[in-house]
């Protein structure tokens, strides 16, 4: 059993402490919107916030974060108030087919929590996510939207 | 209601209530002695592609699959145009394949490959919505007792023009729908379009950036229990025995069950318990005699093809190459080849499957909805009217998801399990291990000039697989397959564009045991790579221009100079490049549409390419988005330069030696160009497609470039065996 915080409110879940955090939330827990890409924590598909820092939750055990702040995209918004980064990914039409955008968000937003206004060689280092699509273009115009606001 | 019917909207709930709703249903149901067919929540159709509500929402039935392409936006973008109708207030649904057979494919074909989505049915659905438009306003101006040619319609608003009466959309569907279909309609000049050809925000964005969108792989039915599974990795082996006692113990483990000849899958309560427990399953495979296939032995068995004196199939030809090759007074040589690629789409393949011995039912991300039923059919045993497949969100599908093998295996599974929901989900290792590959082929290129450095010929023989000998053969021509070539017809949509008086091209055919697919582009990211390159090779032994050469080639192509024409004088070919950047160009014809490229790079230490910008540009004839078409031309290059820099599936004992991401690399952020796009409609018909043809045209405009500027010609790809990076 781990007693988890996941955007805010409190889930006991009756699962081996070296599941991935992933697993936990996409079918314990059932928040669908972390997705599962690789499982090897190369592809970003799974990001989630680990009190407030961006981590590949395929490669993380759900035993080592019981306590801990756990946000996933469906946590990010505020209320009703969608999240500046999810504001500028509909204002730029980011998403082709959606499917790695919950993770790259999650990146992006953990990147503008601490560099509110990263360089080039920043985002670079940063958001290293896999698209497949290929929505890079719009990923950094959307970035750098949000950055400069 | 008839029991046919009952059984029908109870599968419908239970899809409601997987998708929050986003399907609907046509019902034929009796009302006042005509017969209207209605959406699942009562709302009437005006014709089949539009379903009108009270509340003036105008849902567009969508036939063809959205995944990632945009091409969900851009239909509806289209009967919204002949519709007249207020885009802020229309909403798009997937009718169902079963529907689509109960209703005598009243929407055409569900295919989304080939980048056909739009340009193959943009006329009949233009035609939906101009004859609803005609419908609700013939409604209205009989509600008025007036002249319909008093009338007009515009942003969902019917006006009497003489009275000023206006009524809306919503409060005369229930009468237009009650109305016959007028026979012909008449379309918008795309002059006077106000919908399509704008870059309208897409319809599918906002539940993307939240974590509501449904993929097939978030599919949940009550009682669901979950499949892992693992095919003999080795193509062709199949299983010998499995040992299901040794995991019986296994947490969450409910059943262990064979699929087909080749494959097992361990049933549990959550994936993660399912493939946990399948990873220490012992299997014993009859690994059969591909065994001894390699990526050493195929390329080996495909080098015998370039030298074959055997007949090849011939793609295009003219003149006399044999003489022009005898008589040149300087040839050029050089032999080419590409790898095996996987899609690699971001979502892992997976479909969710419900079978009872009267009923089986399907959800999954599908290109091809009615080869995904036609799976079901087979898979299950039952009639059509027994059966459904509900199209979902796709996580990416590049060609991969119009194979149907993974429904096939999700419901053979479910079979075995009567009643219960069951949603398969492959690993990465195993969506990697199991794809259906971009095919491997090599290429002998050899060009003959005469004294003057003309162009006199050339020969091109491909050697390797087909795919369509293993996916479709019954569309080879006498043994041949035409998709091989692509981009190097003599003519159609995707033909070559050089006149050489001397030319053959053909194709010996070898297709090792790796299965095969369509591959965003398909042939063209070889073919392009072949031909653009080996040109400006052949450019290059005369001392020409790579493009004054090509043009020179290019005189019987007006569409095609005009493309390679303008990413030139965009990237200012005629004038010095800055220091330490090198431009490559190309160019390149396929799905109907022209494209080109230059690429403008710089390397660091010979081998660190950073690529810093391309210029595309695109004629597809006609335009219904430019900034989907911009974001469809950027991505594309993620995938061509992936390939390029990256991508191999290499064999070994008859398997895939790439498991993930960590082998099989794909660019990131960092690596991605600046790209900027010129669109360029040039109103051809027919028209032409946006989501494959300039993938094939970054990787030869960046290969050209590198040989600028280090004057070394890269053969092969991907550039990693060459040590060579991304800066």
């Amino acid at each position: 059993m781990a007693h988890l915080t996941i955007n805010g409110a409190a889930y006991d879940v009756d699962v081996e402490a070296d599941t991935p955090l992933l697993w936990v939330i996409r079918e314990n827990v059932g928040l669908t919107g972390t997705k599962y890409g690789c499982g090897i924590a190369q592809c970003g598909a799974c990001t989630v916030h680990i009190d407030g820092v961006a981590v590949r939750s395929c490669g993380v055990a759900v035993g080592d974060v019981v306590g801990k702040q756990i946000t996933t995209i469906e946590g990010l918004a505020s209320g009703g108030t969608l999240h500046k980064v999810q504001k500028a990914w509909i204002d730029h039409d980011v998403p082709q087919c959606g499917y790695c955008q919950s993770g790259m968000i999650m990146a992006v937003a953990a990147l503008l929590k601490v560099k509110p206004n990263p360089t080039d060689a920043e985002i670079n280092a940063e958001i290293t996510n896999i698209c497949r699509c290929g929505t890079f273009q719009e990923v950094r115009t959307a970035i750098r939207a949000v950055a400069g606001a | 209601m008839n029991q046919a019917l009952e059984t029908h909207r109870r599968a419908f709930l239970l899809g409601a209530a997987v998708v929050g709703g986003g399907l609907a249903l046509g019902l034929d149901l009796p009302l006042g002695g005509t017969k209207v067919v209605r959406a699942a929540d009562g709302a009437p159709e005006i014709t089949a592609w539009v379903v009108i509500r009270p509340d003036d929402t105008v849902v567009i039935r969508i036939a063809r699959s959205e995944m990632g392409q945009g091409t969900l936006t851009g239909l509806a973008q289209l009967v919204a145009e002949e519709l007249e109708c207020d885009w802020s207030k229309v909403t798009t649904e997937y009718p169902t394949p079963g529907q689509s057979v109960t209703r005598k494919r009243v929407w055409g074909d569900f295919s989304t490959g080939g980048s056909r989505g739009i340009r193959e049915s943009h006329e009949y659905v233009r035609k939906g919505g101009a004859m609803a438009r005609q419908m609700l306003i013939q409604a209205a101006a009989n509600e008025w007792k007036v002249p319909v040619s008093e009338c007009t319609a515009s942003n969902s608003i019917i006006t009497h023009t003489p009275s000023g009466r206006t009524t809306s959309y919503g409060k005369v569907a229930e009468a237009a729908a009650k109305l016959e279909p007028p026979q012909d309609v008449k379309l918008k000049d795309p002059k006077d379009w106000n919908i399509a050809g704008k870059s309208v925000k897409r319809l599918d964005t906002a539940d993307k950036t939240t974590g509501k969108m449904v993929y097939g792989i978030d599919v949940k039915l009550p009682g669901m229990l979950i499949a892992a599974i693992k095919d003999c990795p080795v193509f062709g082996g199949k299983v010998k025995s499995f040992d299901e006692a040794k995991i019986s113990d296994k947490k969450g483990v409910k059943k262990v069950v064979r699929v087909g000849e080749s494959a097992v899958a361990v049933v549990a309560d959550t994936w993660w318990h399912a493939k946990t427990a399948l990873d220490v399953l012992p299997i014993v495979w009859d690994e059969g005699e591909n065994v001894r296939v390699s990526s050493e032995t195929i390329a080996a068995w495909l080098k015998e093809g370039l030298d074959d004196s055997q007949p090849a199939f011939v793609g295009n030809k003219n003149g006399d190459i044999g003489a022009a090759l005898a008589g040149a007074a300087k040839t050029v040589e050089a032999v080419y080849a590409y790898p095996f690629q996987n899609h690699a789409q971001m979502e892992p393949i997976n479909a969710t499957a419900v079978y009872t011995p009267d009923r089986c039912e399907v959800w999954t991300g599908t290109q091809n909805g009615e080869a995904a039923f036609a799976a079901v059919l087979a898979a299950s045993g039952l009639p059509a009217a027994n059966c459904e497949v509900h199209k979902i969100m796709l996580g990416g599908g590049f060609g991969r998801r119009g194979r149907t093998d993974y429904v096939t295996q999700a419901v053979a599974i479910a079979k075995q399990m009567p009643g219960t929901p069951i949603k398969l989900i492959w690993s990465r290792e195993e969506d990697m291990l199991h794809g259906t590959y971009h095919p491997v082929t090599q290429a002998r290129m050899v060009g003959a000039f005469d004294a003057d450095d003309n162009l006199i010929g050339l020969r091109m023989r491909i050697s390797g697989q087909s795919i369509l000998a293993s996916v479709l053969p019954a569309r080879m021509e006498n043994g041949k397959d035409p998709v091989t070539f692509q981009g190097l017809n003599p003519k159609g949509e995707a033909a070559f564009g050089y006149s050489i008086p001397n030319l053959l091209i053909d194709h010996a055919m070898r297709n090792p045991p790796v299965p095969p697919g369509f591959w965003r582009g398909v042939n063209i990211n070889q073919n392009a790579i072949y031909v653009e390159c080996f040109m400006d090779e052949l450019a290059h032994a005369v001392g020409q221009d790579p493009l004054a050469f090509r043009r020179k080639l290019l005189g019987a192509k007006p569409a095609q100079l005009a493309v390679l024409d303008a990413v030139a004088e965009k990237a200012g070919w005629s004038k010095p490049a800055p220091q330490g950047i090198y431009r490559g160009l190309a160019h390149f014809m396929s799905f109907g549409s022209y494209v080109a490229a230059v690429a403008e790079i710089s390397v660091k230490d010979e081998n660190k390419i950073k690529v810093e910008r391309i210029f595309a540009a695109t004629d597809p004839g006609y335009v219904v988005n430019p900034a989907q078409i911009e974001r469809q031309v950027s991505g594309s290059f993620v995938y061509g330069l992936s390939a390029l820099f990256y991508g191999e599936c290499t064999v070994k004992g008859g398997r895939i030696e790439q498991e993930n991401f960590d082998t099989y690399n794909s660019m990131r952020l960092a690596e991605m160009p600046a790209v900027e796009s010129i669109i360029m409609p040039s109103a051809r018909t027919p028209w032409g497609g946006v989501g494959e043809p300039t993938i094939c045209v970054a990787a030869p405009a960046v290969l050209n470039a590198y040989f600028r500027a280090t004057g070394k010609r890269i053969r092969t790809i991907p550039l990693k065996n060459h040590n060579i990076t991304f800066a």
